[in-house]
């Protein structure tokens, strides 16, 4: 017990000490092997986390160390390795219960992504609560994961889409939003954080308010859990979906977090094993939460490898990452705004650390083509986000968007990169 | 940089600035329009054939550098040429391109200055959009058509 005692304050010590001697961005660097290497002769920078994140080695070395030590299906196997796994995969559970303080780990589903945890919500709370005439409501800065499956749902159902306009900082207008709630509407879904822009959406007001309407609300939060702290009794959200690789977790696993009275009155979304309670020709019965939304073989090292990822984050802390972050953001909004061609899409009060921009003349991807020559990764394109593009008119923006591993440093890099881009090609 | 000098050459960004036969025709043969999914690139290429020859060509569209500059050079090279010699072109400029160890980029004429795609695989696609949508307007096929 002793031992006990000794091991939990040691662990408070270490993260006093993180949270309060600061944080060390070099000794971060060196946890994430990627980050080490040349491109075209340059060091990496990379800077297209919206995109997709690093990973630390205890990510990587904790999916190996599955795949070495104890891979077995889970959930069905009465020998060592098996029962090893579905402790492992069931801890990460229970662990992501309390990363988002949620009730209960029986609102915790693992998905390949947000956007399957979309089209899980999409499909099953659609096909219970969603008939015609219907209406379900979502923003222009939406990414194309969370439009396409509820205009799917829409057509299938003779629904409605509805959609929030957004001011020229890339703002969601709350009085447009507050209109659009009527008697008809079945669900709210919208970006916690936008990928394209980087606005941090009002979201507690905007919950609030379709509470007192009685309508539940869906977060797309994959762009929000790299960045900021997430509560989802907090926030009181009935779903809230994030992707394990961009909070530097591994591809193919996600989390879809839901008030447990939604999901158990949602249908299953796919049907296999392990979702199953008995199976006859004649009736299937189905399985407890969180069970009957997880169909098939999961992804049991990408679970591990998330549980590690998260880990590490919280270890790191979310004071910390804001503080970084904020830095970088205001230092590279300052740097971008010295550029005379360049103009920032995307201005909202309240943002994350993305940037799109615009330079005048010159088309994104030939600033991504000179960038990378550079060893500088930024996105070009329209990310995912159309209807972003045209409510700026715009065709693509070019996108830097920053971890907390990334440095000032990084910042100068891409702006005299910008400079040479702008000389080669005007 | 040497690279991207070899790339962005100054014919190309001449061609990307001004671009040569930007415009619909009224009176068009064939048309067909081009979609790049991944930058969001578009081309539409309308055509006058007369007696299995290109009479006129012009083209409308917004895209990178490559892309615009690739299509404009298009244009001028494949005026007054048959379909078939238009076809033709295309293929040695897919190979030049692609950096096919066969290819002659001597014989590209003016096709020539992409010759510098080849270092950058991702690009290839911009520079092949407008003759891809060559191809299908001369097909006429109807469906806007995507390098995807």
């Amino acid at each position: 017990m002793e031992d006990v005692i000794d091991t939990v304050k040691v662990k408070v010590r270490e993260s006093f000490v993180v949270e309060h001697n600061g944080f060390d961005v070099t000794t971060v660097r060196e946890d994430f092997p990627i980050l080490q290497q040349k491109v075209h002769g340059h060091n990496l920078v990379y800077l297209d986390n919206a995109a997709s994140s690093q990973k630390p080695r205890s990510v990587i070395d904790a999916i190996a160390s599955y795949y070495k030590g104890y891979n077995a299906n889970i959930h069905r196997g009465v020998h060592y390795l098996s029962e090893l796994a579905t402790q492992r995969y069931e801890d990460v559970r229970l662990q992501i219960k309390n990363f988002l303080n949620a009730e209960t780990y029986r609102e915790i589903i693992f998905t390949k992504g947000t956007t399957e945890a979309i089209n899980l919500v999409a499909s099953s709370f659609g096909r219970k609560f969603v008939k015609a005439g219907d209406e379900i409501i979502i923003s222009t800065m939406e990414h194309h994961s969370n439009i396409v499956p509820w205009q799917m749902l829409c057509e299938a159902t003779s629904a409605k889409l509805r959609v929030i306009p957004i001011n020229d900082d890339a703002e969601i207008l709350l009085d447009e939003y507050k209109k659009l709630i009527n008697p008809r509407t079945r669900l709210v879904s919208v970006a916690h954080i936008s990928n394209s822009l980087g606005t941090i959406n009002p979201v507690n007001v905007m919950i609030e308010f379709a509470h007192q309407h009685n309508v539940p609300v869906m977060l797309d939060g994959a762009q929000a859990v790299p960045h900021q702290a997430v509560d989802v009794r907090q926030l009181d959200c009935d779903f809230y979906a994030f992707s394990g690789h961009k909070v530097f977790g591994p591809t193919g696993i996600g989390v879809l977090y839901g008030k447990e009275r939604y999901l158990q009155a949602m249908p299953p979304y796919q049907g296999g094993g392990d979702m199953i309670e008995s199976v006859t020709f004649e009736k299937t019965t189905y399985n407890q939460l969180p069970n009957k939304f997880e169909a098939g073989t999961p992804n049991i090292a990408g679970v591990i490898g998330l549980g590690k990822a998260l880990e590490y984050v919280s270890k790191l802390g979310y004071d910390a990452i804001h503080h970084h972050e904020a830095e970088l953001l205001n230092y590279a909004t300052e740097s971008l705004e010295s550029i005379e061609k360049v103009r920032i899409i995307g201005t909202a009060k309240q943002k994350a650390s993305v940037i799109s921009f615009v330079v005048e003349g010159i088309h994104p991807h030939d600033i991504g083509t000179v960038l990378d020559r550079e060893g500088i990764a930024i996105r070009t394109g329209h990310h995912c986000a159309q209807p972003v593009m045209q409510r700026f008119n715009v065709p693509a923006t070019s996108r830097a968007s920053f971890a907390f591993y990334n440095t000032t440093d990084e910042v100068d890099k891409l702006v005299a990169a910008l400079h040479r881009a702008i000389d080669l090609l005007s | 940089m040497d690279e991207l000098r070899e790339l962005y050459q100054e014919v190309i960004l001449d061609h990307n600035k001004n671009p040569k036969n930007f415009r619909e025709l009224e009176k068009a043969t064939h048309s067909s329009e081009g979609y790049n999914p991944l930058c969001g690139d578009r081309v539409h290429v309308f055509l006058k054939v007369e007696d299995g020859r290109i009479a006129d060509v012009g083209f409308t569209g917004s895209g990178c550098a490559i892309s615009k500059a690739s299509a404009s050079v298009m244009t001028t090279e494949i005026k007054g040429k048959t379909v078939d010699e238009s076809k033709e072109l295309f293929k040695r400029f897919q190979k030049v391109i692609t950096g096919d160890s066969a290819a002659d980029a001597s014989k590209l004429g003016k096709l020539a200055v992409f010759a510098g795609v080849r270092e950058f695989p991702v690009r290839v696609k911009c520079a092949a959009l407008a003759w891809h949508t060559l191809l299908a307007a001369l097909e006429k096929k109807d469906d806007p058509i995507s390098t995807e």
